[in-house]
């Protein structure tokens, strides 16, 4: 176990993508830097698990964007970014089209002229648009609208464009159009990208990389608070150990941060009040499926990823529902881990917290049953046989992720738009405190965090020298 | 450090965050978002590197003055001329 001592220059609550990347940053910049981790574990949502029988389950690992290749090169080290490796078959099969991507530019741009029929310069004009939005546009036009302007009726299009997006960030036709187009910019223009050998082995290269950087590591640490005085941070409190720090980097949920951690009473009223009207973005549902050594799936068929539903539209109220029938099935083929013979299949799907945690504890059981068979029905189509096939099966809802992650109502992609103003105002509010981790949908997902997590180590090193101009 | 010396650092970091452009024929008053592959992040990494090897600190509201090597060399001078 790491020795650590009891004075630090930074510590970052939270081992996530973004935690893990802003240590690394302010490490590699000469600072001395605390790592603190509730589970046993580092990784945040960027995890997996092992079950009795040789089962691996990946959590979230497929389908980044390009852009890992290069945060990862600049922020970690050339051995991780080399082993980010594209996903080459991405399916969609719902009532309104059945199609097989490569998931750039191009594809979608011959899809959408020839098998949906649209105008080439319209397309080329879309995704233009898209291109061109940044943080700093017009927030008031909402995603429906922009689809509205290039695509007026066309469901379908929606659709192609919309579900991917959903699966990546929980994101929605009522979200800022910028929101949409930012992200799509970045995930659906190269293609998408895994990590080769799993979810264990980058968390494990990030350690050691932590680790040369001189990073000091705790995990099992739960931290209950954020000491603060004076409207300057002093450190963070972990069971009975205040840690003192000159800056404390949170890489949990914005709102646990704000209201749990540091308390309302050492903010203004203003901030608060803007704090409490930022809306968190959905939780999921996932179901892992593990196949029996020797049984195989027909990666033709399914793809690496298969964006299926039975819905004959895209509605955005219907994705959060338990009567969902939309859901993303990631496949993971022994390519994922070289070396090894196995097969997983990780279903996913949008959810409400609410809709599970309030049910009695023999419903919550039945649903997840039903989930659970909901599932299978519907893999059924791509993996005939798949129930025999099937030789580990367990789900999660959004209790689950509220359990793993302890973000307030088992958020599994951070908040929505209004919440990467807050998340960036912290530091004006409490001198030395800043967040990390998914915000505002544009810093959400696997690139999100991690590039987030080195704009924060950014301004947390400006502030450090600040400080020591003042001394 | 002369002029000369700080547009050699701003080309340094420049090749040590993107190896593989061309920075032989860089015009110096071009933006370099113009003429290199440079998003937005790059730009914060160049700030970082500065920050790091020689102790600018340039708020973020700056940022937009260091487009193109002119303005960035004009922008730094007073702080790295006594270097």
């Amino acid at each position: 176990m790491a020795q650590y001592i009891s004075k630090y220059d930074i510590i970052v609550i939270g081992s996530g993508l973004a935690g893990m990347t802003a240590a690394n940053t302010l490490a590699k910049s000469g600072h001395k830097v605390l790592l603190l981790e509730k589970h046993h574990k580092l990784g945040g949502l960027a995890t997996w698990f092992r079950r009795q029988g040789g089962y691996v389950f990946d959590v979230s690992l497929h389908g980044f964007p390009v852009g890992m290749i290069k945060s990862c090169r600049r922020y970690w080290n050339a051995p991780i970014a080399d082993r980010i490796v594209p996903l080459p078959r991405i399916v969609f099969d719902n009532p309104q089209f059945t199609l097989t991507t490569s998931f750039n530019r191009e594809d979608f741009t011959r899809l959408l002229t020839q098998k949906f029929h649209l105008a080439e310069e319209t397309v080329v004009e879309f995704f233009d648009t898209a291109r061109a939005m940044s943080h700093t546009g017009d927030a008031s036009m909402t995603t429906q609208q922009l689809f509205d302007r290039f695509f007026p009726g066309r469901e379908d299009v929606i659709r192609l464009l919309m579900e991917p997006i959903t699966y990546a960030n929980g994101s929605t036709l009522e979200d800022p159009a910028l929101t949409y187009g930012i992200v799509f910019s970045n995930f659906m223009s190269k293609g998408v990208y895994t990590f080769e050998g799993g979810t264990d082995l980058l968390i494990r290269l990030m350690q050691e990389e932590l680790e040369r950087n001189g990073v000091d590591i705790k995990v099992s640490a739960d931290v209950t608070g954020i000491s603060v005085e004076n409207g300057e941070v002093r450190g963070v409190q972990t069971g009975k150990d205040l840690i003192r720090a000159k800056a404390v980097v949170s890489n949990t949920n914005l709102k646990g941060t704000i209201f749990h951690l540091v308390g309302r009473e050492h903010f203004t009223p203003r901030f608060i009040e803007t704090a409490e009207a930022v809306r968190l973005n959905n939780s999921s549902t996932q179901v892992y499926m593990g196949l029996k050594p020797g049984e195989s799936i027909n990666e033709d068929v399914c793809g690496d990823l298969l964006f299926c539903s039975a819905a004959p539209a895209f509605r955005t109220e219907m994705l959060l529902s338990r009567q969902i029938t939309s859901r993303t099935f990631s496949f993971y083929y022994p390519k994922t881990r070289p070396g090894t013979e196995n097969y997983a299949v990780v279903s996913s799907t949008n959810a409400n917290y609410s809709d599970w945690a309030d049910l009695p504890e023999a419903e919550y059981k039945a649903s997840k049953e039903a989930l659970i068979e909901d599932t299978l029905n519907a893999l059924e189509k791509y993996v005939p046989g798949i129930r025999g096939k099937i030789g580990w099966l367990e789900a999660a809802t959004p209790c689950t992720f509220q359990d793993y992650t302890s973000h307030w109502n088992g958020a599994s992609f951070g908040t929505k738009y209004e919440g990467l103003a807050v998340s960036r105002e912290l530091p004006e509010q409490i001198q030395g405190l800043f967040h990390t981790g998914s915000v505002g949908i544009i810093m959400s997902g696997w690139l999100g965090a991690v590039n987030y997590g080195f704009i924060v180590a950014n301004n947390v090193d400006a502030f450090m020298l600040d400080q020591k101009g003042k001394n | 450090m002369t002029n000369e010396e700080i547009r050699q650092a701003v080309i340094d970091i420049l090749s040590d965050i993107s190896p593989e452009e061309d920075l032989e024929n860089l015009d110096d008053n071009t933006p370099f978002r113009d003429q290199l592959s440079l998003d937005s992040m790059d730009v914060m990494d160049i700030i970082l590197e500065l920050r790091k090897r020689y102790r600018v600190n340039i708020p973020e509201e700056d940022y937009g003055k260091l487009d193109t090597m002119t303005n960035t060399v004009a922008y730094l001078e007073p702080s790295l001329k006594e270097m």
